[in-house]
This record gives C-alpha cells, sequence and structure tokens, in this order.
C-alpha cells in the first residue's frame, strides 16, 4: 500500500508564481492563526492539536494571514465568525465515539438484506410522497454514499442519514479508516489498535494531511462543514478523504459558493 | 447389427446437438467420448460462467471457440447488501477485451455483479459487428458516456438492459446516439437512472422501432409524457413507468387511461415511483390481461393496492411493499389463483415499531389460496413454528423460499421457542426446495433438519442462526446438490469447515463472514484443496500480523480450474502453498 507523496516541488512554484500569495488561499489544518511550518517541507509532519477544518468552528475572528479581502469575503461570513453556543456544545463533544442514536434501530451491515438501489430509491419517495403522517414519521431514510481515502486500498459506503451533525460523521470516519491511518504512521509508535487511546486516535488523525471533502450535485469538490448539515445530506454525493495538499483550490470554490447560497 | 457413434457424420451429430440447449445436457454430452467432446465444443454457442474467477478467458476460448452468447456473474451475492468493499473485483474488462480478440461474431453479453468500465462499453461497441444483447445486471464502473458508445455503434442491437446498475448519470444526450435509421431495438430497460434522458429521442426511438416489447423508464420520465410513449409502442408487453405522479389535471388522466387501453398486449407493469393513488385507476384497462405487476415502489395504501390486485386475475407474479397488508394478501389470495412468485418488500425496514399491519397470516392467505405458489420472499416482523408448518403443508410445491424477519435472532412470537421445527417443516414438506433463505431464532437443529430433507437444496442463505460447528456441518455433509452458501454472523468455525473441505470443491461458492474461521484454518485449507481459492478478506490489515487462531472478517472459497486470481486489491489474500511468501 503505497501512498502518493507530494513533492515538495509544488509548493515552491506557487508561492514563486508570479507574485500572487498563494499560499494564503492554500488549505491548512488547524484554526485560523495557527502555525504550521511543517508543511512547508514535507507532507508528513503533524500539526498538533489542530481540528480538521469544517469541523470545529471555535475560530478566533479573522487571521490577517487568510488574506480575505483578497478572496472578498466580509466579516460576516459564518465560517469565521465567533463560535456560537452550539458549535462550542459541539466541539465539546467532537471526542464522541458513537454515532447518534436516532429513533431508528442501530444499524447492521447489510441487515436487513435490502439492495442499495432500493434504499435510496425508498429514501426520496418518503421525502417527497404524500403519505400520512405514521409513514412519514418513519424517520429511516437511507442515503448511501462511498467514502474515499486518498491512499486507501479499500472504499466504504456509509449513510448519511445514520448522523446528525458533521461530529457524528467525523468521529464516524476517524474509526472507519483509522485502521489505514495506524498503520501508515508505524513511526508513531502505535503498534496494535487495541493500545490506542481515543485522544491519540484524534491526534494522529488531526495531525495528519487529511481533510474530508465532498462531491456535491453539481459535480464541484467541497470541503466539507461549511454548509448546514441539511444543505450538506441533500447535496452530497460522494466523500473523499483526500490529502490536504491536493485539497488546495477548494477553499476559494467553496467560499463563491456559500455566497451564492447565502 | 453393432451401431457405433462414429457412424454419423460430424454435421449429423452437430445438428442434434444443437437442439441440446441446457447447460447440464451440454457438459453431459461432451463427456460422452472425445469426439464428442470435440464436435460439442465447435458447436456450442451459448455460455454461462456462474463466477467469473472459476475459470479465465484463455480457458473459455480455447475450449469454446465459436460462442455467440456469453454470461457471466462477479462479486458474491453479499455484495447486493455492502458487505463486499469496493475494489473486491469482479472486472469485466479483462474478458471482454480477450473476447473482442476471439469472437468476432459475439452476439450477447450478459454481466451480473460486474464492474464494468466505459472503455469497456467501447470495445464492445466496435469489436463486434453483429451485436444484439446487452444484458448489465448490478453491474457499476461505468457512465452514460459508454452507454453512447453502443448507441452509437451497434446496428443490430436488440436489447439494452441495465437492470439495477450503478450508472454515472452524466446526461441525457447519450440516447440520441442512437442513429435515426436505427430500428431494432426489442427491450430498452433505464430503470436505474438518475437523471432525465432526453424525451423527445425516447419518443422518436420508441415510435420507431416496431418490435419494441419492453420499456422500462426510469423515475425522471414524467407521467405526462407517457401516453406519447404508449401510443408509439402500442405492441408494448411490459412497462416501467417512470415517476407516477403528476398534478391532478383531467386530461392527463383521460390521456393516459386511453393510451393504457390501447396497449392490448401489456403482460407486465413496473415503475411507479411516487405514485398518486388517483392516477392508479388509470391501468385498469389492462389489469385483467396482466401477469407480472411489480409495485415495490408504489407506497401507497392498503385499499388502493386492493383495488389494483383484485382486477389483475392472470397475475403469476407479484412484488409489493407491506402496505398491502395482511388484509390485502387475503384479498390475492382470492382474486389471483394463478399466482406462482410474491414478493413483500418492508416500506420501514429500520422502524423500531411495526407500522402496517401484515404479519404471518398474510403469508399463510397465499399459501392457503394460491395453489402454483412456488417462489417467496417475505419481510415481516414476526412468525410462528404454526405458521410455517401451515405453510408447508399447503404449499409442498415451494421451490424459492426467503424468508427474512427483521429483527435478527426473533423467537416463535406465540411460544417464544426457536424457529428450527417451522424451517424444518419447509425442507421436509417442499422436496423440490432449491433456495431457502432463514431468519429468526435457529440453533443448530435446523442445520440438522436442512441435512437431512434438503437433498434439492442448491443455495442457502444464513444470518446470525446457529450454535456450533455442528450446525454448518450438517449443511456441508447433508445437502446433496448444494452449490452456494452463504452465511453471516454465525458461530461456525474451524471444525465444520476442514472436515468437508471435499464439498467445498462440489459447490461454485462459500461465503463466511463475521463467523468463527481462524486464519490457521483458512490457511490449512488453502494448502489442502489446491482446487479451490480460499480467499481471507480483512479490512485491518495482513491477517498475519494476529495470531493464527484469530478469526478471519470475510471469507470466500470456490472452486478454480484458473489457479489463484492475480487482481485481488490490498484486502483480499489468497491462501495457497505460497501464502506464506505472497502475504508480505
Amino acid at each position: 500500500m503505497e501512498t502518493t507523496e507530494k513533492t515538495p516541488q509544488k509548493t515552491t512554484t506557487t508561492t514563486s508564481s508570479g507574485g500572487l500569495n498563494l499560499k494564503a488561499t492554500e488549505l491548512r489544518l488547524g484554526l485560523p492563526g495557527s502555525e504550521s511550518p511543517e508543511r512547508d517541507e514535507d507532507g508528513g509532519g503533524g500539526v498538533k492539536g489542530g481540528a480538521i477544518r469544517g469541523f470545529c468552528f471555535s475560530s478566533d475572528g479573522i487571521d490577517g494571514k487568510w488574506n480575505l479581502s483578497e478572496m472578498g469575503i466580509g466579516k460576516d461570513v459564518g465560517l469565521f465568525s465567533p463560535p456560537t453556543p452550539r458549535e462550542r456544545e459541539q466541539a465539546s463533544v467532537i471526542k464522541q465515539k458513537k454515532p447518534q442514536i436516532s429513533s431508528a434501530r442501530e444499524q447492521v451491515v447489510g441487515w436487513p438484506p435490502i439492495r442499495s438501489f432500493r434504499k435510496n430509491s425508498m429514501a426520496t419517495t418518503q421525502k417527497n410522497d404524500d403519505v400520512d403522517a405514521s409513514q412519514a414519521k418513519s424517520s429511516s431514510n437511507c442515503l448511501y454514499v462511498k467514502v474515499s481515502m486518498d491512499g486507501a486500498p479499500f472504499l466504504r459506503k456509509v449513510d448519511l442519514k445514520n448522523f446528525a451533525t458533521y461530529k457524528d460523521l467525523s468521529s464516524a470516519l476517524h474509526s472507519m479508516f483509522a485502521c489505514f491511518t495506524i498503520s501508515q504512521c508505524g513511526t508513531h509508535g502505535v503498534s496494535n489498535r487495541d493500545e490506542l487511546s481515543e485522544s491519540k486516535l484524534m491526534d494522529l488523525l488531526h495531525g495528519s494531511e487529511y481533510v474530508l471533502t465532498y462531491e456535491d450535485k453539481d459535480g464541484d469538490w467541497m470541503l466539507v462543514g461549511d454548509v448546514p448539515w441539511e444543505m450538506f445530506t441533500n447535496s452530497c454525493k460522494r466523500l473523499r478523504i483526500m490529502k490536504s495538499s491536493e485539497a488546495i483550490g477548494l477553499a476559494p470554490r467553496a467560499m463563491e459558493k456559500c455566497k451564492s447560497l447565502n | 447389427m453393432k451401431k457405433t457413434a462414429y457412424s454419423f457424420p460430424e454435421e449429423v451429430l452437430e445438428h442434434v446437438f444443437s437442439f441440446i440447449v441446457s447447460d447440464k445436457d451440454r457438459s453431459s454430452i461432451s463427456l460422452v467420448c472425445k469426439s464428442w467432446y470435440e464436435i460439442e465444443r465447435w458447436c456450442r454457442r451459448k455460455v454461462f460462467v456462474g463466477n467469473c474467477y472459476a475459470v479465465s478467458p484463455p480457458i473459455l476460448i480455447k475450449r469454446f471457440p465459436e460462442l455467440r452468447s456469453v454470461t457471466l456473474k462477479g462479486k458474491p451475492h453479499f455484495a447486493d447488501f455492502n458487505l463486499v468493499p469496493e475494489g473486491w473485483g469482479g472486472f469485466a474488462c479483462p474478458w471482454i477485451r480477450a473476447m473482442a480478440g476471439a469472437y468476432p461474431w459475439l452476439e450477447e453479453i450478459r454481466l451480473k455483479r460486474m464492474v464494468v468500465s466505459d472503455e469497456s462499453l467501447e470495445i464492445i461497441a466496435k469489436s463486434f459487428k453483429n451485436f444484439k444483447v446487452l444484458v448489465l445486471s448490478s453491474c457499476e464502473g461505468f457512465t452514460t458516456e459508454g452507454l453512447a458508445a453502443i448507441a452509437a455503434n451497434c446496428r443490430n442491437l436488440r436489447e439494452l438492459d441495465l437492470r439495477e446498475s450503478e450508472v454515472e448519470d452524466l446526461s441525457g444526450r447519450w440516447l440520441s446516439d442512437f442513429p435515426d435509421s436505427y430500428t431494432s431495438l426489442e427491450s430498452l430497460n433505464i430503470s436505474c437512472l438518475g437523471n432525465e434522458v432526453n424525451l423527445l429521442a425516447l419518443e422518436r426511438l420508441v415510435s420507431r422501432c416496431p418490435n419494441l416489447k419492453t420499456l422500462r423508464l426510469n423515475r425522471a420520465v414524467p407521467l405526462d409524457r407517457l401516453p406519447n410513449l404508449l401510443r408509439g409502442a402500442p405492441q408494448l408487453a411490459e412497462l416501467g413507468t417512470g415517476a407516477y405522479t403528476s398534478e391532478m389535471r383531467p386530461d392527463v388522466f383521460s390521456n393516459l387511461a386511453e393510451a393504457f387501453a390501447g396497449c392490448k398486449q401489456l403482460k407486465a407493469l413496473s415503475g411507479f415511483w411516487d405514485v398518486l393513488p388517483s392516477y392508479l385507476p388509470a391501468v385498469y384497462p389492462v389489469c385483467s390481461q396482466l401477469t407480472s405487476l411489480n409495485l415495490s415502489y408504489a407506497t401507497v395504501q392498503s385499499p388502493d393496492l386492493i383495488k389494483l390486485v383484485s382486477l389483475c386475475e392472470k397475475l403469476q407474479k407479484l412484488w409489493v411493499l407491506d402496505y398491502i397488508e395482511d388484509d390485502g394478501l387475503e384479498i390475492l389470495a382470492a382474486s389471483c389463483k394463478d399466482l406462482r412468485e410474491l414478493r413483500v418488500f418492508p416500506s420501514d425496514p429500520f422502524g423500531l415499531e411495526p407500522n402496517v399491519a401484515l404479519t404471518e397470516q398474510g403469508l399463510v392467505s397465499v399459501s392457503e389460496g394460491c395453489p402454483k405458489l412456488q417462489s417467496v420472499l417475505y419481510f415481516c416482523r414476526q412468525m410462528s413454528n404454526a405458521a410455517l408448518n401451515t405453510i408447508a403443508r399447503n404449499r409442498p410445491n415451494m421451490t424459492r423460499f426467503r424468508l427474512c424477519i427483521i429483527e435478527p435472532r426473533s423467537p416463535d412470537y406465540l411460544t417464544l421457542q426457536p424457529l428450527d421445527d417451522g424451517f424444518g417443516a419447509i425442507v421436509e414438506h417442499c422436496k423440490d426446495l432449491r433456495r431457502l433463505s432463514l431468519s429468526g431464532l435457529l440453533t443448530d437443529r435446523v442445520f440438522e433438519y436442512i441435512g437431512t430433507y434438503g437433498k434439492k437444496l442448491e443455495m442457502l442463505s444464513v444470518a446470525f442462526a446457529g450454535d456450533s460447528d455442528l450446525g454448518l456441518h450438517h449443511v456441508l455433509s447433508g445437502c446433496d446438490n448444494l452449490r452456494k452458501l452463504e452465511i453471516r454472523d454465525c458461530p461456525f468455525g474451524d471444525k465444520a469447515l476442514l472436515a468437508n473441505a471435499a464439498k467445498l470443491e462440489t459447490m461454485r461458492s462459500l461465503w463466511m463472514s463475521s463467523c468463527s474461521v481462524s486464519f490457521g484454518a483458512c490457511k490449512v485449507l488453502g494448502q489442502k484443496m489446491p482446487r479451490l481459492n480460499v480467499e481471507v478478506m480483512d479490512e485491518s490489515g495482513p491477517p498475519d500480523s494476529r495470531p493464527e487462531s484469530s478469526p478471519v472478517e470475510k471469507l470466500y472459497v470456490y472452486r478454480t480450474v484458473a489457479g489463484p486470481r492475480l487482481d485481488m486489491p490490498g484486502f483480499v489474500w489468497t491462501m495457497d502453498d505460497d501464502s506464506a511468501l505472497r502475504i508480505s
């Protein structure tokens, strides 16, 4: 299992291309204002204490490094405003392990044995139909999307209806793909999955060079977390845990879309 | 006077053989003697490969140089339920490439659960001048671009059927790529496509193909376009509607009813997404001639379903949601005496409480009222041994019985006992049972029944059942005709598997996931049985990084003459003589 390493060369070209400060729009992991010096050298370093962008809204206001005026974003954009009490609460439960269990049964993979095509068809039907309330309240539609991770040898499918917030989704994905990341980062001294404590797991993944992105209905790749959850589940077609080095350029597009949606 | 086989010239034998179509018979013929083997292989036109990894393209081509029709199946059945990770395999490309070179006159390709790329479709489109039939059942990996290539190039195409495939729908434009001169379409199934196709192109295509018998539209085709389509193809025998809803306007309804009435040959109906119940009566004119009705996407209530179904006196096949309820099934039993196949799907499979009044009683009614009932797929929330017993005694002609009690390990709701006796009655009385799916609370005893009575059983699906290896042993040692066995979440382990290793060579495949088979046993099996591929799937890393006694996540064993496959993804390992070398 090899991963595609980002060549250092690309970093240098972006910073020297015609005076454009592309580094300002370069996707960063961690809170705006936090430094991530390792990124300039190689793709393997870790940023401790940061959060995958888009999940942690507890930013401390606008940082000059982001050069927001260049991107045409004003101070009011929700992305960079101080965290609301709800967001603070969400940030504090970031370590929650299990996805929120709705009033539906906890789903076992592949049970009951119903094909995805049928499940997805029924999901949309129940949303649109004028069926009487007793059926409409059944919460358990399914919305399977594929999840891939750069460098991982397998894809997964998750049912977005299983989650109520970005935190839930993030935790579930962390567990799903943790084993792969761990086997990649043998140097971190983690050999046995069982020995891994939860905080260590979070650190590992936050420190890794991955961001969570999704392909929306228009075929564009966006960062996860930029839009309200409901909007996200309605437009998400596929998820990809992308190497952050490849995610450069997603940020501006996401902002554009966000603007046009508001 | 002694008559010998070679007193007939080859041509005569060939002619005689041409009347033998079943694969089994063809196989028997080829075993009579060497000359018959030779003659048979040169005149074989159709081949069915139930597991694409059981054989390889070169082997197939070498033996059968003049095929016109090939059917291939790829992934294990449990892939339908997300149990097989993406990238597992089942790639059609190597087959299609090889066949493009070897069979320029190939006419039919049917693939199931395989990964098909646009490139493969392009190869098909360009390589086979007389290409007629393309069926992609539960396939994935291609886009509408690949379909465009088929449409543009296959002048003699008769059938294009994409049933339940996952197609990346980039645009509906591809349908326009059928040239205006193209008129040979007989069957089109695009029900799985997500986006709208070019409706004008569709209408023109439908009306210029006089032999079009089957048309299954996708959900995006609006109801108000259906009458035009029907008027363009009054000879249609099978129709799948698009979304069956529209603004309620009297002219739409009368237009629709009139169009349906004009289809005197219509025998099968499906589709019915987003049904507006007030539009259902539009199909009443054709109900009396229908033999097949698929309402499994129609979220309408029992009264509307009952009205519809009670008019279909010739019905042989009904697929429906559990909205039909026990009452509806009772009416079905009274009205449709020719019913052969019933499938009842759950409208709310993940809800904790039942949302409809559908119980075991519905199935009992149908088993009582429909003497020809032989194929059942039934999702419900409660079952009893008594009911199963009744069903078994009512319907000894049952050949396919798949019961899914939604909550795993549910006991007989009346006695709280396991459902061993009930399923035992099924296998005992239904002597021609070929396919069985179990559910509910089951001990090793049900497997003892199955091993004892299930002599004709070919496919068995088991989940959350059994107590010990004895269960598995009963099945493997008792079911003489077993071809496919798929098991999940059962406490079956090494002993039964290794004791019945030889049996596995008589079967197509064995799937076991979340059971108790150890890595060490898999290695032993792989080493002992060179003509089996023993594949271990583990997404958490190489199995030899854990102790030999730890259970494997997933095990897939199948017989093969092609040796271990070479296209395995990183999470699949083959256990064979070199397994020690391969894992590293």
